[in-house]
């Protein structure tokens, strides 16, 4: 533990004097910015040194400290260890092991020790919006030390460990005396996939929860159904999916493929969060689900199409009921996303028994008003699963009654400054996605415009910003199927992972390039198909999927 | 009618509700104009008939004066077998069981070419006109050349669909088909991004599945000289990005020849020059322009150096061994975006230039320099192309020369296309075709209303375009998302070049056909991205 006092001074020091994005070795040298290794996103403190370290594949190994509160027993550790140890050594295991005997040649780091303080490790848990992603990590010889209060910070702490080591002109690993503490800056830090407008094949999400988890991403927000598909297969309901998926068998979700991506998820750290939107983007709700919808009139007849959630109804309610009940047994999170967004009034005015309902609650002609009710209803619903629940702004912005612990995702582009400064103003937790909308491309480095969103960037005092928890970038699935997906999320996405884990103050677009440059070439070695950021090269580049 | 063509099922006999089903598909949800690019001339039926890979055969006609051992079709029979049971990859072993052979008459798809041979390459004047007859039991096609032969068979495979018991069918179809224009290419920059070989041989399936047919491969520029010389190894050894990994060797150029040949796909390297070269100095010493800050060399270097004489004995070498390499008669010189700030700072460039009588004017020394690799190339009996920059600056190119116009809105190029048919020269057009260039939203609509033809000039000057080209440019591409961007977003300038452009003026009308043909592009392993909303039933399974 001496070692880590003297860090600790060292970090002290350090960070009173300078700012973060610049790195300093220990004899208080700055290093270039080829030496700052390649570390995405920035830790929050960071020593490093000249002092290089071999690494072997035949000697290292990842191991639990004695003192861990995890061992062996924790499966979330052990797979992530190999996983880790695949990802650095990768391209040298299939040149074969070396069957020779151990022999270590000039200084080594033979293990990495990974220490959980927290008497629970939280190994067979979730992670949640509260866990501690925190952790420190040395690199000496021959051990390097992983410490962390739980198996989430453990998670982030290993990723920066496997970025931290490089290859040197011979092939061989190595990697430099370094001392790291670090946490995130924001706690939610999402990734909005849409396999509504596109299914997407259960492995190119499994693929994009790697990336993610490669980012520091900690939440995978599932925009699973909206209007034009149905692909999640409902136990209590599977009409919604047998008649409003793009097809019942090949472009479903099956409760065991929900299990896996959650699974798969926790494995990472990542919380799965399902939306499931209403009263709008519901069109596919309505191919199994009799009465759901409101049938639109042209004059006096139906015209035979339908619009939102028909709010009128009482069995709307009692469908809602039984499906969030589901819905809250299958996705482990505490939080569900209801959707709310873009609400057309125009079929509930061409209706007369909405007309007439309206009449009946002295709504007059204030259609927001009718859709409070029907959320506040849902609100109601969704309460008694003991979810906590995340909207987009509109239901706010609408004036419905909401919880304390309700999210609010502020997703507008134009405005987003005073909608984050009326949110939290009124007391509420915000999320921001607004500028972070991958799905909308333009040619260049965009990705700097993305980089630079600033989500304190707003006037309200310092409880106001505390109110901002993270972000999320969102890829809406007009034009992204499993064909280009990856490419157009990564490293696009990368800049919103910097920006939602770093220190404020990391955000120079000149010096995050060199890094993204070097950090989209690692994903591209573990198989990420992260397109490139402008002219130049990896030195082993995307093979595809030959 | 239907009754008879109907497969017969593995599992039951299907009863008429079924029969009633199927032509209730056939009716109104098959496209039977489903073939991307419109041909010129199609007639189809509802009557449709069978077609079972256990059944079918390739055949070549009677009257064919190449017959089986023709190195094209033989290989395209075996390619487009796959192609029209797509399943087959998956289990091959299908077709050896025989279970149904006694019960199904076969169908055969007889293939028929009346001249020229198989062993040569495609080229500007190869005639890709077929006529395809699709009846009971047969079809027949028919060729003047094994290149025309290819298209109808990709013609040919794009009739054969599955229904929802996974039965293939083929309507009663009559098609005549011909290129609006001759040239219709792709270009793909391995400079600015290394492109893997594999990589260029899936585009170079693509392009086959859309009817382009010349492979403009702008293979070295200013970031990395990838192509490996058999003269000037350095160039490779200190330009490419690694001279290992990121090269292309004289068997990868090789392979990629043999590989678009089989297809019918012409290769056109270029070798841009004076500009675009800062690789090409870094294994050629004395080849660049030194740049001056005041009376000293700054360091730094800029266009081929013009003045010096062994900046041609270089070039007349290089061509020499690139003309070897590359059989097409078409040769890509480049030419455009020479910056002349480092020829101006170089007092020996300013002293020739006076020596020459050129005064201020550097437009007369690029001329200079233009003309002699122009001569140098007509001397190894190639066609040059050039960028417009060249047409635009320069009085003397020869006649012969192709003028490829990448710049402006449709108002200046047309104007462009205009003025270069006017003094005679042939012209490409590229300028509204550059998709590197992304935004939100159906952008191939733009590219799918280019109207080549649309400038004034006589029928004569009309005559001399013989085409264009798409461009993806590499600052922002490799091989992460080369597909996707390419991919159906070319297939707009395939059918507007190959297509009757009063056939296909109207881009909703195109939609369906085009959101079809990507469907069947993923079935075929090409990562070709979405045009909107919606599904395929067979996405693609890579990640």
């Amino acid at each position: 533990m001496g070692f880590l006092v003297k860090l600790g001074i060292l970090v002290l020091v350090v960070a009173v004097c300078q700012a973060y994005q610049d790195i300093w070795d220990y004899d208080g040298h700055k290093l270039k910015d080829t030496d700052y290794l390649s570390l995405w996103p920035m830790p929050q403190k960071v020593q490093t040194s000249v002092t290089a370290f071999k690494l072997s594949s035949s000697n290292f190994q990842i191991v639990h400290a004695k003192q861990s509160s995890a061992g062996p027993g924790c499966s979330l550790l052990q797979t992530a260890f190999r996983r880790y140890f695949d990802y650095i050594f990768g391209y040298m295991k299939k040149q074969g092991f070396s069957k020779e005997p151990k022999k270590t040649v000039g200084e080594e780091v033979l293990e990495l020790q990974v220490l959980i303080t927290s008497s629970d490790s939280e190994c067979d848990g979730y992670p949640g919006l509260k866990s501690d992603e925190s952790y420190l990590l040395s690199v000496d010889q021959p051990s390097a030390v992983l410490q962390a209060p739980t198996v989430w910070g453990a998670l982030r702490g290993l990723e920066t460990f496997s970025q931290l080591v490089y290859e040197d002109a011979y092939g061989s690993r190595n990697i430099n005396k370094t001392a790291i503490s670090d946490f995130p800056r924001f706690a939610h830090r999402g990734v909005l996939l849409d396999t509504s407008r596109h299914y997407l094949p259960l492995k190119v999400i499994l693929a994009n929860l790697e990336a993610m988890a490669m980012n520091k991403f900690n939440v995978f927000h599932w925009h699973i159904v909206d209007d034009p598909s149905f692909p999640y297969v409902s136990r209590t309901f599977p009409d919604l999916s047998q008649k409003g998926a793009y097809h019942p068998y090949t472009h479903v979700y099956t409760p065991s493929d929900v299990k896996m991506v959650i699974e798969f998820a926790r494995m990472r750290g990542i919380r799965v969060i399902p939306e499931f939107d209403t009263p709008g983007h519901t069109q596919s709700w309505g191919k199994s689900q009799k009465d759901l919808l409101t049938p639109c009139y042209s004059g006096a007849t139906p015209s035979g199409s339908y619009g939102p959630v028909n709010p009128m109804l009482n069995s709307t309610y009692d469908f809602m009921a039984s499906f969030f009940k589901e819905i809250s047994s299958v996705f482990p999170d505490a939080y569900v996303h209801l959707g709310g967004d873009e609400v057309d009034f125009s079929c509930w005015k061409s209706n007369p028994d909405i007309t007439k309902f309206m009449a009946e609650q002295g709504f007059g002609k204030d259609y927001s008003k009718l859709e409070s009710y029907y959320i506040q209803r849902l609100l109601d619903i969704v309460s008694t699963t003991n979810k906590g629940y995340m909207i987009w702004q509109e239901v706010f912005d609408n004036g419905v009654k909401l919880k304390q612990d309700a999210l609010i995702t502020v997703w507008k582009g134009r405005q987003y400054q005073e909608e984050l400064a009326k949110v939290t103003g009124a007391g509420y937790r915000a999320l921001l996605s607004a500028n972070w909308y991958l799905n909308d491309i333009a040619y260049g480095q965009d990705w700097k415009r993305i980089y630079s969103v600033e989500p304190h960037n707003f006037n309200g005092t310092d409880e106001q910003k505390k109110l901002v928890i993270g972000g999320e970038a969102c890829l809406w699935g007009e034009y992204v199927d499993a064909t280009n997906i990856t490419p157009r999320l990564w490293p696009r996405a990368s800049a919103v992972s910097e920006r939602l884990w770093s220190d404020a103050s990391v955000k120079d677009v000149n010096k995050a390039y060199v890094r993204l440059v070097q950090h989209r070439c690692r994903m591209v070695e573990r198989g990420i198909a992260a397109e490139p950021l402008f002219v130049g090269y990896c030195p082993h580049e995307y093979k595809g999927n030959l | 009618m239907l009754l008879c063509c109907l497969c017969k099922s593995r599992e039951s006999v299907l009863n008429k509700q079924h029969i009633w089903l199927f032509f209730f598909i056939a009716v109104n949800t098959v496209s039977v104009n489903g073939i991307w690019p419109m041909p010129q001339k199609i007639s189809s039926s509802i009557e449709r008939y069978c077609v079972k890979p256990q059944s079918f055969e390739f055949q070549y006609t009677n009257l064919s004066v190449v017959k089986p051992g023709c190195s094209v079709l033989d290989a395209a029979f075996k390619r487009y077998f796959k192609l029209i049971f797509p399943d087959l990859l998956k289990d091959p072993g299908e077709r050896q069981s025989g279970y149904d052979r006694p019960l199904v008459k076969p169908f055969t798809l007889q293939v028929g070419v009346s001249e020229g041979d198989c062993d040569g390459y495609p080229s500007e004047s190869s005639r890709e006109s077929y006529r395809l007859s699709v009846a009971s039991g047969q079809a027949v096609l028919r060729a003047e050349t094994v290149w025309g032969a290819l298209r109808g068979l990709e013609s040919f495979s794009q009739l054969v669909y599955q229904d929802g018991y996974g039965a293939h069918y083929i309507n009663k179809t009559e098609i005549e088909d011909f290129p609006r224009f001759a040239f219709r290419g792709l270009l793909l920059d391995t400079s600015r991004h290394y492109l893997p070989v594999n990589v260029i041989l899936e585009t170079l399936d693509a392009m086959s599945y859309t009817k382009l047919n010349v492979f403009h491969w702008h293979i070295v520029d200013d970031p990395s000289f990838p192509y490996q010389s058999k003269f000037f190894p350095d160039l490779s050894n200190k330009g490419a990005f690694h001279p290992m990994t990121h090269v292309y060797t004289q068997t990868d150029v090789r392979r990629v020849i043999e590989h678009a040949r089989l297809r019918g796909i012409r290769v056109v390297p270029e070798f841009d020059s004076p500009g675009h070269t800062q690789s090409w100095g870094k294994g050629q010493p004395d080849l660049l322009t030194p740049c001056y800050r005041g009376p000293v060399p700054s360091g730094t270097f800029g266009p081929v150096n013009p003045t010096l004489r062994s900046s041609y004995t270089f070039m007349a070498k290089l061509f020499k061994e690139v003309t070897s390499v590359f059989p097409d008669s078409f040769l890509h010189l480049g030419g455009d975006e020479v910056d002349f700030t480092c020829w101006k700072s170089n007092p020996d460039v300013r002293s020739f230039m006076k020596q020459k009588g050129f005064g201020t004017d550097f437009y007369k020394l690029e001329a200079l320099y233009v003309e002699n690799i122009v001569n140098i190339t007509s001397a190894l009996n190639r066609t040059s192309i050039v960028w417009q920059d060249v047409f635009d600056y320069h009085e003397k190119i020869p006649k012969d020369a192709v003028v490829e116009i990448w710049k402006g809105l449709p108002p200046a190029y047309a104007q462009e296309l205009s003025s270069i048919t006017k003094a005679g020269h042939r012209a490409l057009l590229s300028a509204p075709w550059y998709i590197n260039h992304i935004r939100y939203g159906q952008d191939w609509r733009d590219s799918y209303m280019v109207k080549p033809l649309n400038f004034s000039g006589t029928e004569e000057q009309k005559k001399l375009v013989i085409g264009g080209e798409v461009c993806m440019w590499g600052e922002y591409v490799d091989a992460t998302n080369l597909s996707p961007r390419l991919w159906p977003r070319a297939c707009a300038a395939a059918e507007r070049l190959w297509s009757d452009e009063e056939q296909t003026l109207s881009t909703d009308a195109a939609l369906p056909r085009l959101t079809d043909f990507r469907c069947r592009l993923l079935r075929r392993g090409i990562r070709a991205e979405p045009l909107d909303v919606g599904y395929c039933p067979h996405e693609f399974q890579g990640v």
